[in-house]
C-alpha cells in the first residue's frame, strides 16, 4: 500500500515540510478488508484505521454493544476479524510512519474513542462553523461524507 | 424478433430473483412462527396491526435518543430513512425494498442491534414476525 499524500494544508498544521498541492487533501488507501466493510457501514461511512490508534480501535470494538448509545453488536469471531484489521492498520502501525503526523498531541495514555476529538482533526476543522454541522442533511461531525464525497474511499478534500 | 428474445432473456432471471427473494422472506417467517408457538401455545398468527403499533411506539428501556424504530426507519417506510450518524437508510417496506427481509443473518443482526438499542432487550419471535407483517403490508 502507499503511503497517504499529506496536502500542504494538513502538513503545515502536523509541522511537516509543506508539499506543493493546489488544495487541501488526504489520500488514505481505501479499506478493502471484507468483514469491516459489511459490518462498519451500515451506520455511517466505515472510518479509515490510519486515522485512530490501535489502542482506541481495541477499546472500540471491546464494547460494541453500546457504541456511542447504540448497539452495534457482532459475533466474535467477526469481531475479532475487524479488530485485527483495525490494529494492524492503526495510525501507530510500523506500515503507516508516514502519516504519524495524525498522531500529533495525543499523548502514549489517551485513548480517544473519536477522530472527531483528535487534535489534527479539530485544527483542520476549525473554520467549519459548528452550526453546518447540525443542518439535517448532515446532522453531525461523525458525517464525513456529507462534505467529503469520496471519504469512503479515503479521499478527504474540501468538498 | 431479437427484441422479443431480449425482453424475454430479461424477464426470466427478474421473476427469477423476486421469487428467490419471496422464497427467502417465506422462510424467515415460517422460522419465526414456529418459534412464536413454541415460546407460547397460544400464538396462531402474525399481526400486521400488532407490528404496526410496536414499530411505531415509543419504547421504555433502550436508549434515549433512540424510542422508536421510526427515529431511524421514518414514520412512512416507503420512504428513506437515516441513522443517527446522519446516513441514509433505504426504505423498509417491501413494496419500496423488495430485498428486505431475504437474508436470514442479516435479520437476526439487526433485531439483535436494533431491539437492545430501543427496548434494551432483544425482540420476541412474535414481535419480530408482526414487524415483518407489517412491512410486508406497506
Ligand atoms: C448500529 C449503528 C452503527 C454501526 C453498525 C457501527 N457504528 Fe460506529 N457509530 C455509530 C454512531 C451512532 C456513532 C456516533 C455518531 C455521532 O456521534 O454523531 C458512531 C461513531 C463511530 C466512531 C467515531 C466517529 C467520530 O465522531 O469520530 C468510530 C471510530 C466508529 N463509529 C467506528 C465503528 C466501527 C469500527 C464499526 C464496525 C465494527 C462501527 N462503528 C459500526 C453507529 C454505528
Ligand atoms: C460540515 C462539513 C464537514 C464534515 C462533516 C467533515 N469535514 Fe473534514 N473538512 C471540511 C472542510 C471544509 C475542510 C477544509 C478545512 C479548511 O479548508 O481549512 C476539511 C478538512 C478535512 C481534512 C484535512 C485535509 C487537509 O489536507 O488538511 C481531513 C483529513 C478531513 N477533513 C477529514 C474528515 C473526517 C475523517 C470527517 C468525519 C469524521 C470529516 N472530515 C467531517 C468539512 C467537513
Ligand atoms: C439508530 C437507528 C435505527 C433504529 C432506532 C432502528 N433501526 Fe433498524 N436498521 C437501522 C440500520 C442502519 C439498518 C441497516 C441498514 C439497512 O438495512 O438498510 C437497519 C436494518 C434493520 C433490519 C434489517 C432489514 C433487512 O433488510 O433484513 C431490521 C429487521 C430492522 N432494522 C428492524 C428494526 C426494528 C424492529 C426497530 C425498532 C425496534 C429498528 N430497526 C430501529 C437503523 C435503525
Amino acid at each position: 500500500m502507499r503511503p497517504a499524500r499529506i496536502s500542504a494544508g494538513l502538513a503545515a498544521i502536523l509541522g511537516l515540510t509543506a508539499m506543493a498541492m493546489p488544495a487541501l487533501a488526504l489520500r488514505l488507501p481505501p479499506v478493502t478488508h471484507p468483514a469491516t466493510l459489511k459490518e462498519c457501514s451500515g451506520c455511517h461511512m466505515v472510518f479509515p484505521p490510519q486515522m485512530l490508534p490501535a489502542r482506541s480501535w481495541t477499546a472500540l470494538m471491546g464494547d460494541l454493544a453500546n457504541h456511542f448509545n447504540e448497539s452495534a453488536a457482532l459475533p466474535p469471531d467477526v469481531q475479532a476479524d475487524i479488530v485485527g484489521y483495525l490494529t494492524a492498520n492503526a495510525a501507530d502501525a510500523p506500515a503507516n510512519k508516514a502519516i504519524r503526523g495524525l498522531l500529533s498531541g495525543v499523548k502514549a495514555t489517551d485513548v480517544p474513542l473519536r477522530i472527531t476529538e483528535m487534535p489534527w482533526w479539530k485544527r483542520s476543522h476549525g473554520e467549519v462553523s459548528p452550526g453546518r454541522y447540525a443542518l439535517p442533511q448532515i446532522k453531525t461531525a461523525s458525517n464525513c461524507i456529507a462534505c467529503h464525497r469520496d471519504g469512503a474511499k479515503g479521499v478527504f478534500t474540501e468538498n | 424478433m431479437t427484441s422479443r428474445l431480449l425482453f424475454v432473456a430479461l424477464l426470466i432471471p427478474a421473476i427469477g430473483v423476486a421469487a428467490l427473494a419471496s422464497a427467502g422472506r417465506d422462510g424467515i417467517v415460517s422460522a419465526l412462527s414456529a418459534q412464536a408457538k413454541q415460546d407460547n401455545s397460544k400464538f396462531t398468527s402474525f399481526s400486521a396491526e400488532a407490528g404496526k403499533k410496536f414499530w411505531f411506539t415509543a419504547h421504555v428501556g433502550g436508549k434515549s435518543d433512540t424510542p422508536s424504530c421510526v427515529t431511524c426507519h421514518t414514520k412512512d417506510a416507503r420512504t428513506m430513512g437515516q441513522t443517527r450518524a446522519g446516513k441514509a437508510i433505504d426504505p423498509m417496506a417491501v413494496s419500496a425494498n423488495p430485498n428486505r427481509f431475504t437474508d436470514p443473518e442479516k435479520v437476526a443482526k439487526w433485531f439483535g442491534r436494533n431491539c437492545n438499542t430501543v427496548l434494551g432487550r432483544e425482540c420476541t419471535a412474535e414481535e419480530k414476525g408482526n414487524v415483518i407483517t407489517y412491512l410486508m403490508s406497506q
